[in-house]
Parts: structure tokens; C-alpha cells; sequence
């Protein structure tokens, strides 16, 4: 049934592709329809087969020649994820509710991208993860390009590049897998178990993970993310920081970790402390979460503020997976969720909320437009995603990075302590925008709002207020009962260690 | 040999040599005052129903073989039928291509010409003795050139036919004179032979007389398949010739080279296996050979098309690219069928691709006037079918799934490694991905105009941009076949392997 | 009633309470603050109810216990013992106070109000959890409402105040957080009551030193808890946010700051602080004394260096909760005979009941200081008045009693407290004991002087008019005085329910 979202999305996006021109209302009415079915189907799933273990869904071959099967299951923690990207797809329709510029084209796109996504979470053949993966960067180049704003052919090109180079290098080290394991199956569960020789595992690693953590935006080839994000239109930025990134994350604990496991172990040697690529990767989490909170912390453009922290948070995922501890990794699933949601919040208040009404991000503009009192509803939201981000008890953020510090303690207490430096940081870069966007008691000048003079601000839609609900709702609900997501990861996590790799 | 035999086993060459002829009757005799477009469909069709026939003929008679006594002259089945299928299937797509072109009065010729050359093509996939080769490769390459040169009012047209004709006729006199060395080293010019009797007589070190001719043959060939450092005519050459007539040679001369190259690469495996030393004779040069072509080819074509702002000529330096990509494949070429059939579906379903591509931009030269980058910009409003074509078959080439051309390439290189697990295999693998990656770069430029600028027309109009139907239909049918064959890549490979099996 | 878990769940009633309050408040329109008083009276019925259903042993009773994430030993998990209980009437009865002392609110009244009540529900949840993440996640939640409180409707230089009061709070946290994480990996437990049994046999020290073989390592972890709470009570030199957060503020929102939230820190100290970490507490006893000493003493002459009314009690605030600390830290002492222990117990009864009433006292005297502020138009500098008992002899009188108080004259409960602690302190640590009567003495001249300067002499033409109390306010102040007396005449109400509690504390803490 799962299986399901896929079709249904990538059937959704053809629709919208053979849609009359001129009909937005329709495009967007199919669009939603299209995502809520996702949703709901994901949720359904969720419940029906959370706790089973690895459920398979299909499972055909697809080039018998070569030993690729059409495998689609999932277990824990491709439930969450697929989840995840119900939700954001019903939240990025919702907050693209007013976009004119050749709407049934937009959703097209949307649509794809999504269906690509559900397909990575669900496959369960790395061949076919590998394509749905590819698969989901065109609609991305275009969606960006076409409906950006900030130098968008430029952040979308750089986005697509990147991307593609990254998936490149998992290419050939999944080809090389593939080879070496006798060239019979690409099936994850049979290569996981195909014995690959420790010293090819020791440079198939760090190739196929890289290729994965530039998506995910792991330090320092993490310079495509804010760039793509602040050009990105709302949607696409709430998809990829929210979920894309996640790919990314998705696929080095997936492929890379659970295929190369041996590709962790100590070298034997130590240079100033770093003695594996776990250390490597760990220090450049670690890295990452600190970097990417400090730049957060002196961006001019509000959009820019998120990007970089989007970069800061997806370092503790690659942290929490990098503890190779069942609390650590668990923690890193969890902030996958956690994340995805905040992140697709935090950019759809940025850019929908704020930015299509007062036309600027810029904070020093921002600051003088007392913002908290025409947009009560908007600076409320910001609180509490705010709120959330830093990473405030009652909300996923703080269970997910609880476990991810406690994991890191457990793995190496120098990482935790920067970690944390990273979430003080945080606290300070979140506070610093809330303050110069929404609260800041700087007096206007005669000269200052050229772009929206005085009058008031649109006011808040109910699409805006659907999907503001529907993503806090999650974050609140997980943050209060993470059960409900725990009892699913935590069997996931342990079988992956217990298989050594499935 | 009785004159039965070369018959039968020639038959679909037959085939399509009357449908030449009867073209040209048909034309010159019936159709003189009728208009240019029915003239055109009507030769098309005749020629599109001599390649059913070959098609059936070759079906029927099932892989024949000729012998001339003891030497193999030509080998049906196995790869040769594969490739000869594909020349006569890509000959007739491009052949639906000319029914609405304006390049020429003399369509009659035109078709006449293309299919005398796919003939040639026929005959050089089952060749397997050398001077075979050689009339078939002349024969292929002599309509080549006059089809570059068809398009009369154009300049460039001529120049390109020039350059090429010029190159081809030297790399034909490098052919040759390879040629002549193997038979000097070996007494014989039929290939198995040839490569058994290298690996008997070579010792410990490779005869530096072979060598050299394999450097002339790779000249030879490499210029046929346009592959650096032999390459300079193309660009020229795809730029100046009428849109069917690029298509033409982008798909069924390369499909006929690469079917060439197979045999020879077969040989040379099937030689090398039955020798003491796997690696000498005539396996070592060859891989050492075809890999710096296709290092050369790999690189010279990626990097030169960044810089393109005619498609054409992008177009062209991709086919050098692709083509660097293919030689990787032959330059670890494996004893069982692998790699053969992995080059085969690459280079057929390359060529169905670039039909499309020329096709597509031909119908936006015909109506802009202009094959430049800009001549696209807005294309999804000017028609959005066509631009949705496009974006498939771009995509296609750049290697993204879930189009076909992922997983040619996939094939081809998961057959590499197969092959070749070494360091090297693998180094160069990893360089041809990473050169995909930047491809996808320069046909993102063109999809960028088509899909994401805004038109340049200050009144914000847009001249709607109308195809002709049948151009339609076989457009919109090639992007279908990729994307569906892309989906199910079992099917084309399952037919491939069809042929093997029945070996 | 005790020691059977899940009977009637109060707890988490008297937590739900105000939220429920507050969300209807938002949609009261004109009656916010009507129906945000009824909603406190409520709450503070309840919370009589909790203080009068202890049990008489000292244990903690009226449980609530239910799994939550087990795998992360995460329970919801409430209780209360006299410590507890007490501290739910004094968030109970300083809600009620402020919601009075605000009487215009001059825009956006419903939000005010019901973040008022938000904060209420933070104040009992940390007073009730008895799991680490249920109590941290109000200790930090509580910080939301009370910047908002701040920066909407505070003073002049509101924003910078409300920023410092939180930026630093939550880095404070931060070290919390990180300590009880490596608790929690060493043991397996968040559970205070479980945590404070294994510390007291010293399981808890073994846990933690086999899990994290560093040097000293409850020694920084001690440090991080005590960091989290140095910053929240405040402790010298970490205090620095607070006179600019308490007079900022509008005075009822101070009063909300310095009644309760102030005694969230000194609560932490008790529950945390000292069960888990003290033998390393007495191992820092001697510098924290120091520091404790310093507030005593440097919050005192600060407070007598300031021109601004609101500013003096702040920093007479740190004042106050430095004999607290004084208190907690002399006591963090390893027992040798039965008279150090009735001096432990005099000392944290000390503390306990000066939590109480200080909570009350300052409470009350700034919302005099809002009443005063109301009639002079916002002027409250210290030189600014003068002689106002003649035109408003009952404000005079009324405000000189709660000043008394807070100087700790006998009869009123400001110097039970501070009795009780120096009973203690004197013979566990004559040194500071000494050197903080000289706070005691500075303190008395502030409050002296700030009598003298408002109430006495010659009255200012401006003043000449200044309006009395009028009757709904004489109503509404009258039971905090009585409270204040009658505590202060019979202290032993609330002594016989604490020092079960007290006795039982300390039996299982270790030094």
C-alpha cells in the first residue's frame, strides 16, 4: 500500500503537467488532494506496519541480467520518513497556495520531486534508491529556477551540479560494489551481506558517504544549501530543507553505513586524535553544527539565518550517526523528523508569511516595519518555530538532540561539548532574528518601507494557517509522545546493528 | 562461395539497394510535378518500406554466414544482427524525418543515398574479413558525405561535407595502411585468423610493427566513430548538414563503426583466450589504444561543449563525448557477451536519442531560422509537446533515470568492472561518471532557455512554433520508447541477449 | 494518600488549571482579567488542597506515576513533599497579587493575561515533577512567557533586559542539560527521587565514575548543575541580569520574578543540587560560601547605592536569596553529632520557610511599588517623594509593614526565615554567619532610608494630593498583611509541615 505514495504522486504531477492552462485554482485543488493522499497513505502505513520489522511491499525483478530487483519495503525508519514527507508535501502546497506564475507547471514539478523522495525512503535496491535519487534533482532545478528569487539560475544550476556530483560518486562506489560482491544482485539486504573485503570497504565509504552528505549538507560541501535555499521559492525550500536534505542523511545511514560498516573501523594509525573516518565525518558534523550556527548568526537576510541553520541541524544527524550507538542514532532519525518539520515551518514563515507580504528579508529593513504588531498571527508563529528550533523542551527538537548528545557522550565527550556550543549558539542566532524581525523597537524613518509603505499587510490566509498548524501540531506531538516515532526507530536502529549491516 | 549463398545471406542488403533504385525511378519517372512534400513523403515511405523488408529478409534468413572457402567473409546473428536491426530501424526513423524538410528539391536522391549508405552499414556490422570492411566503410562513408553536402543554399553545408570528406578520405588511406600491416604480419585478412596467428607469433614483448598498426587502424576508426584526437570534422560536419542527414550520421554510421569495432574486439578476446599469454598479442595494444582514445574523446568532448552556444555543435562535441564513453567500454572488453551487448544497447539507444535530438532541432531551425541557444528560449509556450520532448531526451543523454541513457551507461560501465577490476578500470569509470555529472551542466544550458527564461520579445508575444505531424509523432514516439525502455530496461536488453542465446 | 501512586491526579489538574484558564482568557474579550482572577482563586484553592492532603511523614506524596519513553527513562512522574508543597501555595498566592496589582493593562490585556497564567502552569510544573525532563521542560518554558511579559510591556529599555534575563537563563540551562545527560547515561534513570536514593548510599558517584573515567568528572558535572542554578537564584557574579529584567518590568510581572521564579532556582539547589551532588557541594563549600557571603553583603550595598525604587528591592531581592544560599551551602557539611544536625535542619528550615516568605514579602512590596507608580504617573525615583504619610497615611502604614518585613523585624514573617538560617548557620560556619549580619545591618539602613525618604518630612507640592488606598485595594492587600503577621506571630503553621520534610531530607542526603 505504501508503494502507493509514489504512484499517486508522480500520477498527481502528470495530471497537473496535462492540466488546461489558466485553471489555478484547479492545479492547486489537485496538488493538495494529491498530497494529502500521500499523507494519509503514509500515515496509514505508519500505523499498520510500525514495530513489524522490515515489511516488504514489492519486490519483481527488474533486470534479471543483472540482479536488480524493483524492491520497495520499509521498516522503522523509512515509516518515519515517509511520514515526514507527507507532511511537508501537504505543507508546501498549502503555503503555495498563491502562487500565479504557471501554477499546474509548479505542482508538476512539486509533484515529481515528491514522488522521487517517497521513492528513496521506500527502496529497498540500491540500484533503485539510486535512481529514485536522481529522479528528484531535475524537478529541483527547475522549481528553483523558474520560481525563485535571488540569483535562482545561478543557486539552481549549483544545486543540480552538486547534487549530480555527489550522486555521481555514490555511483561508483555502488558500481564498485556491485562488481566486487560478484556482480548478483544489488538488492541492500543481499549486498549487506555479500562480505565485502574490509580494505574495499575502507575507500568505498568515505566515497558513497560523501556523495550522500553533500546532499545533506555535511561541512564544507555544504556551500550549495543556503545559496538554493534563500533562492528557492517557499515551497521548494520548506521540501529541501525539510526533506532533500534528509535524502542525503537517509542514504549515508542507509547505503554508505549499512553496506560499508568496516569502513568505520580504526585505521590503525591517529592524526591528532582522528583515527577512522567516523572521526573524520564526526569532526565534520561536529564542525558543521558550530559553522553553520556562527554564519547564522550574522546573516543580513533573514532567509539566509534559516539556510545556515539548516546546515547547523543536519550536522547533529550526521553526529548522531556518526556515535554508532542505538540512543545516537536513534536521536539522528529522530531529528530527521524533527527537523524536516521546523525547517519546512521555519522557511514557510520566512518566505510565505513574511517575505511575499513585506517583499524584503533583509533584518535591517524588517527591523523598522514592527512587524509583531501588524502580523501578530506571523510573529506568534515565529515564536514558537523559533522556540521549537533552539531546541525548547515540549518539542521534537529537544528529544531528537537530547538523544543525539547523549549518544555523542557516549561515542567521544569532546564532540558533545561542542555540540553544544552549537545549541547555545543556536539560541543566540534565533533570538537575534526574532528580535530584529518581530520585535525590534527601532523607530522608522520617513524614508524607510519604499516597498510597502503603511498601509497593513495582507492578512493571514487559511491555507497559511492550515499548514503553520498542521507542522507545529507534528513538532508538538512528537515533542510531547515521541513514542509514537521512538517505538519505531529504536527496533530499526537495533536491527541494522544487529545484522551488521542488515 | 556460390553466387546463392552471397544471396541469401546479402538479401537485406538487396533489399534495400532496389528500394534505392526504386526511389529514384519513382521519383524521376512518376513524381515530377507533384509538390515537394508529397514527393518527399512518398520517398520516404518507399524507403521506410525497404527497410521493413531488409528487417524481414534479415529475420528470415536468421544469420546467415558467407564463406569464401576457409575464410569467414561475413558473420550473421550474435552482434552483427543486433547492430543490423538498429541501422535499419534508425534509417527509417530518419528517413520519417525528411517528409517535411525544405533543404532540397532532390528528396529522391537524398533517400536514395541514405539508404545505399546504410547498405554499407549493413555489411560492415557482419564483416569479418578486412577488405569487406573496407567496401563497406567506403561505401557507408561516401554517402555520408554527400549527405552532409545536401543542403546546396547552405555554406556551411558545403564546408562541413568538405572538412569531412577531407578527413575521411585520410583516415581511409590510415585504414588501409593498417590493414596492410596485419595482413603483412599475418598472411591473412580475415580477422580470427588474423588475431590467432598475432597471438602464436608475438613473444614475450608485442611486435612493434603491430603497434603501429593499431595506431592506423585507430586513426581509421577512431575517425569514423569521431573520437579524439580524430574528431575535428565532426562539429563542422553536424553543423552544416540538413537536420536528417545529421541524424543520420549521428546514429546509424556510429551504430555500424561501433558494431566494427565489436567484431574486432571479439576477435581479439576470442584470440587472446585460447593463448598461453591472455594479456599479449593483441589485447594489451588494443586496450592500451582504445583507452587513450577514449580518455582523449572523453575529455576533448565534455569539456568543449560547455563552451558551445550552437546546439548543433553541442550536440556534436556530445557525440565525441559518447563516443569516449563506448571506446571505455571496448577498451575492457570481455570474452562472454557482456560487453558487447552492453556497448549494443548504448549505442543503439544513443542513436535513437540523437535522431530525436536533430529532429527536434531541426523543427526549431526551420522556424527561428537559427540553431543557437537562444533560438530556444521559451520554447515550453512556443510548443509545449516539443519542449516536453526535448526535456526527455536531453535528460536522456545526460544520463538521469529513469531515461534509458542511465542506464546504457550503468550497463556499460557495471560491464567495465566486470571486466577490468583494476585500479586504472576503475580510475577511469570514476572520471567518465564524474564527466556525466558535468554534462548534465551544458544540457541544463539548453533546457534552461527552453523551459526557465522568459522570452526576449519586449511585447511579451509568443510565435506558437508548429510541427508537422509525422515530425510529431515520431518525435513524441522516440521520447515514449526512451522513457518506457528507460522504465523496463529488461526489454531491450532481453532482445539483445535474445540473439546471444540463440548463437 | 502518600506512597500510593496514581489516586486523584491533582498535580497534573493544578498544572492544566491556569493553561485551560489562559487559552480562555484569549477569548474573553473585555474579561480577561475577571476570568484570570477566578481562574488563580481557583488555583489557589487547589493548592490549599495540596498543602492540607501531605503526608505527615515527610515524604513525598499525592504521586502521579506513568511511563512516558522508557528507553530514554523518561517517566511522568509528580509528587509533592512539604518543599513542594509549599512552593505550589507561594506561586499560587504571588499569581493571585499580580493579576491585582494589574489593574490597567494598556494594551493587549487578554494576551497579558493569559501569559501570566502560562507562567503560573510553569511555576507548578517544576514544582511538582519529580523526573528530570518533565522538570526541565517547564524550568525552560517557563522563560517564554516571562520575556514576552518583559518585552511587550515592560520599560524603556525592556528589549536589552528581556533579552540578557533570557540569553542568559538558558545558557545556564545548558549545563544543566548536560550534566543530567551524563547522569542518565551512567544510571539509566532521570528519576529525582530514584537519582537522590542512589546518591545517598554513594551508588550514584560509583555509576558515574565507571561510565566516565575522566578526572573528577562529578566534580564538573556538580559545577554544570550549579551553573544552571547560580544564574537562576541569582548567585554573585551571575546576577547581572536581574536589576535590569526586575526594573524593566512592569511592576507586577516583577513581582511574578522575584516571588516565585527567583525560588525556582533555590528549589532546584534543594531537589538537585544537594541530594545528587553533595559530597562535591562540600567539597566547594568553602568558595561557595564566598559567593553566598558576597550576595549577602554586596547585594545589600548595592541596594543602598540605588536611586530607583524598583532597582533598590532588586538588588534587595539578591540580597535576600543570598541568605538562602548561605543557608544551603553552610549545611552541605558532613554531620558529626546530633547538635550539627539540629543546626542542619534549623538552617533548611531557614531556607524553606525564607523561600515562603520572601516570596510573599516581595511580592507584596512591589506591588506597593506598582500602586505607587500608578498614582505618580510612573515617577518612582527614590528622591522623588516625600512625607507621604500624610496624604495617604494607610498606603504608608501598610507599605511600612511589608518594609519591616522584608528588614526582618520580629512579629513579621520576614524574620523567621532569616532567624531560622542564622540559627543554623552560626555554629556549621561562624565566619560567613559574621561577615552576613553586616548585610542584615545594611539592609535595615536601606529600608530606613527609604522610609525616611517617601514616607517622612516634608511633602513635595505634587504629592499634596496623592491618592490613599481605596477600598478594593485595602481588601485585597488585607490578607497578605494578616499572612505576613500571622506567620510572623506563629510560625509553627507552616514549621510543622516543613520540618517533617526537612527531617527526611536530610537523612538521605550525603556530604
Amino acid at each position: 500500500m505504501l508503494a502507493w505514495t509514489i504512484y499517486l504522486s508522480f500520477a498527481g504531477a502528470l495530471v497537473e503537467a496535462l492540466l488546461p492552462k489558466g485553471r489555478a485554482g484547479l492545479a492547486r485543488g489537485v496538488a493538495l488532494v494529491v498530497a494529502a493522499g500521500g499523507l494519509v497513505i503514509a500515515a496509514l502505513g505508519f500505523a499498520a506496519d510500525a514495530g513489524h520489522g522490515r515489511v516488504t511491499i514489492v519486490d519483481v525483478p527488474w533486470v534479471p541480467s543483472m540482479g536488480i530487483h524493483y524492491t520497495l519495503a520499509a521498516d522503522g525508519i523509512s515509516l518515519v520518513l515517509v511520514l515526514l514527507t507527507g507532511l511537508a508535501a501537504v505543507a508546501g502546497v498549502l503555503f503555495s497556495w498563491n502562487i500565479e506564475l504557471r501554477v499546474n507547471e509548479f505542482f508538476a514539478f512539486f509533484l515529481a520531486l515528491i514522488g522521487g523522495v517517497y521513492g528513496v525512503f521506500l527502496s529497498f535496491d540500491v540500484f533503485l534508491l539510486f535512481v529514485f535519487y536522481e529522479v528528484a534533482i531535475v524537478p529541483k532545478y527547475f522549481l528553483i529556477a523558474i520560481w525563485g528569487s535571488t540569483r535562482r539560475e545561478y543557486a539552481a544550476m549549483k544545486l543540480a551540479l552538486y547534487s549530480f556530483a555527489g550522486s555521481a560518486m555514490v555511483l561508483i562506489g555502488l558500481l564498485a560494489a556491485y562488481a566486487t560482491a560478484g556482480s548478483h544482485s544489488t538488492g541492500l539486504v543481499q549486498l549487506g551481506h555479500a562480505g565485502l573485503p574490509v580494505h574495499f570497504q575502507m575507500w568505498a565509504f568515505p566515497l558513497v558517504f560523501v556523495g550522500f552528505a553533500i546532499l545533506a549538507g555535511m561541512w564544507p560541501f555544504h556551500t550549495w544549501a543556503p545559496t538554493g535555499h534563500v533562492a528557492a521559492p517557499t515551497a521548494a525550500s520548506m521540501l529541501l530543507a525539510g526533506v532533500v536534505m534528509k535524502l542525503g542523511a537517509y542514504g549515508c545511514l542507509r547505503v554508505a553505513m549499512s553496506l560499508f560498516p568496516h569502513g568505520m573501523d580504526p585505521w590503525g594509525f591517529s592524526f591528532i586524535g582522528i583515527g577512522s573516518w567516523r572521526d573524520v565525518f564526526a569532526l565534520l558534523a561536529v564542525i558543521g553544527i558550530v559553522y553553520g550556527a556562527l554564519v547564522a548568526l550574522v546573516q543580513s537576510d533573514f532567509k539566509f539565518v534559516i539556510g545556515y541553520s539548516s546546515v547547523s541541524h543536519m550536522g547533529f544527524v550526521l553526529l548522531g550517526l556518526m556515535t554508532l550507538n542505538q540512543i545516537g542514532m536513534t536521536g539522528a532519525v529522530l531529528q530527521m523528523f524533527s527537523h524536516g518539520v521546523l525547517a519546512g515551518l521555519l522557511f514557510a514563515i520566512v518566505g510565505r508569511m513574511v517575505y511575499d507580504r513585506t517583499h524584503t528579508r533583509q533584518l535591517a529593513e524588517l527591523e523598522s516595519m514592527h512587524l509583531s504588531r501588524r502580523m501578530p498571527f506571523i510573529a506568534g508563529a515565529f515564536v514558537v518555530a523559533g522556540m521549537a528550533s533552539m531546541g525548547l523542551p515540549g518539542f521534537s527538537g529537544f528529544v531528537a538532540e537530547l538523544q543525539v548528545l547523549a549518544g555523542a557522550w557516549k561515542a567521544n565527550p569532546w564532540w558533545t561539548g561542542a555540540a553544544g556550543v552549537g545549541i547555545v549558539v543556536g539560541v543566540a542566532y534565533t533570538w537575534r532574528a526574532l528580535q530584529k524581525a518581530f520585535f525590534s523597537d527601532v523607530r522608522p524613518t520617513a524614508e524607510d518601507h519604499p516597498k510597502t509603505g503603511w498601509h497593513d499587510l495582507g492578512a493571514i490566509t487559511w491555507p497559511e494557517m492550515t499548514g503553520f498548524a498542521l507542522l507545529t501540531l507534528a513538532s508538538l506531538w512528537i515533542g510531547l509522545y515521541p513514542r509514537v516515532l521512538l517505538d519505531a526507530i529504536e527496533p530499526a536502529v537495533k536491527t541494522l546493528f544487529a545484522g551488521g549491516g542488515q | 562461395m556460390n553466387y546463392a549463398d552471397l544471396f541469401r545471406v546479402t538479401l537485406p542488403e538487396t533489399m534495400l539497394e532496389i528500394a534505392a533504385l526504386l526511389v529514384l525511378v519513382m521519383d524521376l519517372a512518376f513524381l515530377r510535378k507533384a509538390g515537394l512534400r508529397v514527393r518527399a513523403a512518398a520517398a520516404a515511405l518507399v524507403g521506410v518500406a525497404g527497410c521493413g523488408a531488409a528487417a524481414w529478409a534479415l529475420s528470415a534468413t536468421g544469420g546467415g554466414s558467407l564463406r569464401a572457402g576457409d575464410e569467414l567473409l561475413l558473420a550473421g546473428g550474435g552482434s552483427a544482427a543486433v547492430a543490423q536491426y538498429g541501422i535499419l530501424a534508425l534509417t527509417a526513423l530518419t528517413l520519417l524525418l525528411l517528409i517535411d524538410s525544405v533543404f532540397t528539391r532532390h528528396v529522391g536522391e537524398f533517400v536514395a543515398v541514405v539508404l545505399m549508405s546504410a547498405t554499407g552499414g549493413l555489411l560492415i556490422a557482419a564483416a569479418q574479413d578486412l577488405l569487406v570492411i573496407f567496401i563497406g566503410l567506403e561505401l557507408l562513408s561516401l554517402g555520408l558525405y554527400i549527405l552532409t553536402a545536401f543542403a546546396k543554399q547552405s555554406g556551411r553545408s558545403a564546408e562541413g561535407a568538405m572538412k569531412y570528406y577531407l578527413f575521411g578520405g585520410m583516415s581511409a588511406a590510415f585504414l588501409l595502411f593498417g590493414f596492410s600491416y596485419l595482413y603483412g604480419l599475418t598472411g591473412s585478412t580475415n580477422l580470427l585468423p588474423v588475431m590467432l596467428r598475432i597471438h602464436q607469433a608475438t613473444g614475450p614483448s608485442a611486435d612493434p610493427l603491430l603497434l603501429v598498426s593499431l595506431v592506423m587502424i585507430a586513426a581509421g576508426l577512431g575517425f569514423k566513430v569521431a573520437a579524439a584526437p580524430f574528431h575535428f570534422w565532426a562539429p563542422d560536419a553536424y553543423e552544416g548538414a540538413p537536420a536528417p542527414g545529421a541524424a543520420f550520421i549521428a546514429s546509424v554510421s556510429k551504430v555500424a563503426s561501433f558494431a566494427l569495432l565489436i567484431s574486432i574486439g571479439t576477435a581479439g578476446a576470442y584470440a587472446s583466450g585460447t593463448s598461453n599469454a591472455p594479456n599479449e598479442g593483441f589485447i594489451g595494444p588494443w586496450t592500451l589504444v582504445v583507452t587513450v582514445l577514449s580518455l582523449a574523446s572523453m575529455l576533448a568532448g565534455n569539456l568543449a561543449a560547455l563552451a558551445q552556444i550552437s546546439v548543433r555543435r553541442l550536440l556534436a562535441y556530445s557525440a565525441i563525448a559518447h563516443a569516449g564513453y563506448i571506446l571505455l567500454g571496448l577498451a575492457f572488453f570481455s570474452r562472454s557477451n557482456a560487453s558487447a551487448a552492453a556497448i549494443l544497447y548504448y549505442i543503439l539507444t544513443y542513436g535513437l536519442t540523437t535522431i530525436g535530438a536533430f529532429g527536434a532541432v531541426g523543427v526549431v531551425e526551420r522556424a527561428t531560422g537559427s540553431d543557437r541557444m537562444d533560438a530556444f528560449l521559451g520554447l515550453y509556450k512556443r510548443n509545449p509537446l516539443l519542449a516536453a520532448v526535448l526535456l526527455v531526451l536531453f535528460l536522456s543523454l545526460a544520463g538521469i533515470p529513469p531515461l534509458v541513457g542511465f542506464w546504457a551507461k550503468f550497463n556499460l560501465f557495471a560491464a567495465v568492472l566486470s571486466v577490468g577490476a583494476g585500479p586504472i578500470a576503475f580510475s577511469l569509470v570514476a572520471l567518465a561518471v564524474a564527466l556525466s555529472a558535468v554534462s548534465l551542466y551544458y544540457y541544463l544550458q539548453v533546457l534552461k532557455r527552453a523551459f526557465v527564461m522568459p522570452v526576449a520579445d519586449p511585447a511579451g508575444r509568443v510565435e506558437k512554433i508548429s510541427v508537422d505531424p509525422v515530425t510529431m509523432i515520431v518525435l513524441v514516439a522516440i521520447a515514449a520508447a526512451v522513457v518506457v525502455m528507460g522504465c523496463f530496461p529488461a526489454l531491450l536488453q532481453g532482445w539483445i541477449a535474445g540473439f546471444y542465446a540463440a548463437m | 494518600m502518600s506512597g500510593m501512586p496514581n489516586g486523584i491526579p491533582i498535580l497534573t489538574l493544578l498544572t492544566a488549571l491556569p493553561v485551560v484558564g489562559a487559552a480562555i482568557v484569549l477569548l474573553s474579550g473585555k474579561h480577561a482579567r475577571a476570568v484570570a482572577m477566578i481562574t488563580a482563586l481557583a488555583a489557589t484553592a487547589v493548592a490549599l488542597v495540596v498543602w492540607t492532603d501531605l503526608p505527615s511523614n515527610g515524604t513525598i506524596g499525592l504521586l502521579e506515576q506513568h511511563p512516558w519513553v522508557p528507553s530514554l527513562g523518561i517517566e511522568y512522574h509528580l509528587g509533592v513533599d512539604g518543599l513542594g508543597a509549599l512552593m505550589v501555595v507561594l506561586s499560587a498566592l504571588v499569581t493571585l497579587m499580580s493579576l491585582d496589582a494589574a489593574k490597567r493593562v494598556h494594551h493587549q490585556p487578554n494576551l497579558y493575561f493569559a501569559l501570566v497564567l502560562v507562567l503560573e502552569s510553569c511555576l507548578f510544573g517544576t514544582f511538582t515533577a519529580l523526573n528530570f525532563f518533565h522538570w526541565f521542560l517547564f524550568w525552560e518554558l517557563s522563560l517564554i512567557p516571562a520575556f514576552f511579559l518583559i518585552k511587550l510591556w515592560g520599560g524603556a529599555k525592556r528589549g536589552p533586559a528581556a533579552t540578557q534575563f533570557f540569553v542568559y537563563t538558558m545558557a545556564g540551562s545548558v549545563g544543566l542539560l548536560l550534566a543530567f545527560l551524563a547522569v542518565f547515561l551512567s544510571t539509566g534513570s532521570m528519576d529525582f527521587t530514584h537519582l537522590s536514593l542512589l546518591a545517598s548510599t554513594g551508588e550514584l558517584e560509583q555509576a558515574v565514575t565507571q561510565y566516565l573515567p575522566h578526572h573528577h568528572v562529578m566534580m564538573w558535572l556538580a559545577l554544570g548543575v550549579l551553573a544552571g542554578f547560580a544564574v537562576k537564584v541569582p548567585l554573585m557574579p551571575f546576577h547581572t541580569w536581574l536589576p535590569n529584567a526586575y526594573s524593566e518590568a512592569p511592576s507586577p510581572v516583577t513581582m511574578l520574578l522575584t516571588g516565585t521564579m527567583s525560588k525556582m532556582g533555590v528549589y532546584g539547589l534543594l531537589r538537585i543540587a544537594l541530594p545528587m551532588f553533595g559530597p562535591e557541594v562540600a567539597r566547594m563549600r568553602t568558595p561557595l560560601l564566598v559567593l553566598a557571603v558576597t550576595t549577602v553583603v554586596m547585594g545589600a550595598w548595592a541596594a543602598a547605592a540605588q536611586k530607583d525604587l524598583k532597582r533598590v528591592f532588586a538588588y534587595s531581592s539578591v540580597n535576600h536569596l543570598g541568605y538562602c544560599q548561605l543557608g544551603i551551602f553552610a549545611l552541605a557539611v558532613p554531620v558529626t553529632d546530633a547538635a550539627m544536625q539540629t543546626s542542619q535542619a534549623a538552617a533548611l528550615n531557614g531556607v524553606i520557610l525564607q523561600m515562603f516568605n520572601h516570596g510573599i514579602t516581595a511580592a507584596a512590596l512591589f506591588w506597593f511599588i506598582a500602586m505607587l507608580q500608578e498614582r505618580s504617573g510612573g515617577i518612582r525615583g527614590i528622591d522623588d517623594f516625600g512625607g507621604l504619610r500624610k496624604p495617604a497615611p494607610v498606603f504608608a502604614g501598610l507599605m511600612g509593614i511589608v518594609l519591616f518585613s522584608s528588614l526582618g523585624l520580629p512579629g513579621l514573617n520576614g524574620f523567621v526565615g532569616e532567624f531560622l538560617i542564622f540559627r543554623g548557620v552560626f555554629p556549621l560556619a561562624w565566619v560567613s554567619a559574621t561577615v552576613s549580619v553586616l548585610g542584615l545591618l545594611v539592609t535595615a539602613a536601606v529600608i530606613l532610608t527609604v522610609i525616611q525618604k517617601v514616607f517622612t518630612g516634608p511633602v513635595p507640592e505634587r504629592w499634596a494630593a496623592f491618592p490613599d488606598m481605596h477600598t478594593g485595594e485595602r481588601m485585597a492587600m488585607a490578607p497578605v498583611i494578616g499572612l505576613m503577621l500571622l506567620i510572623g506571630l506563629l510560625p509553627q503553621l507552616i514549621v510543622d509541615s516543613v520540618n517533617p520534610t526537612v527531617l527526611n531530607l536530610l537523612a538521605h542526603w550525603r556530604f
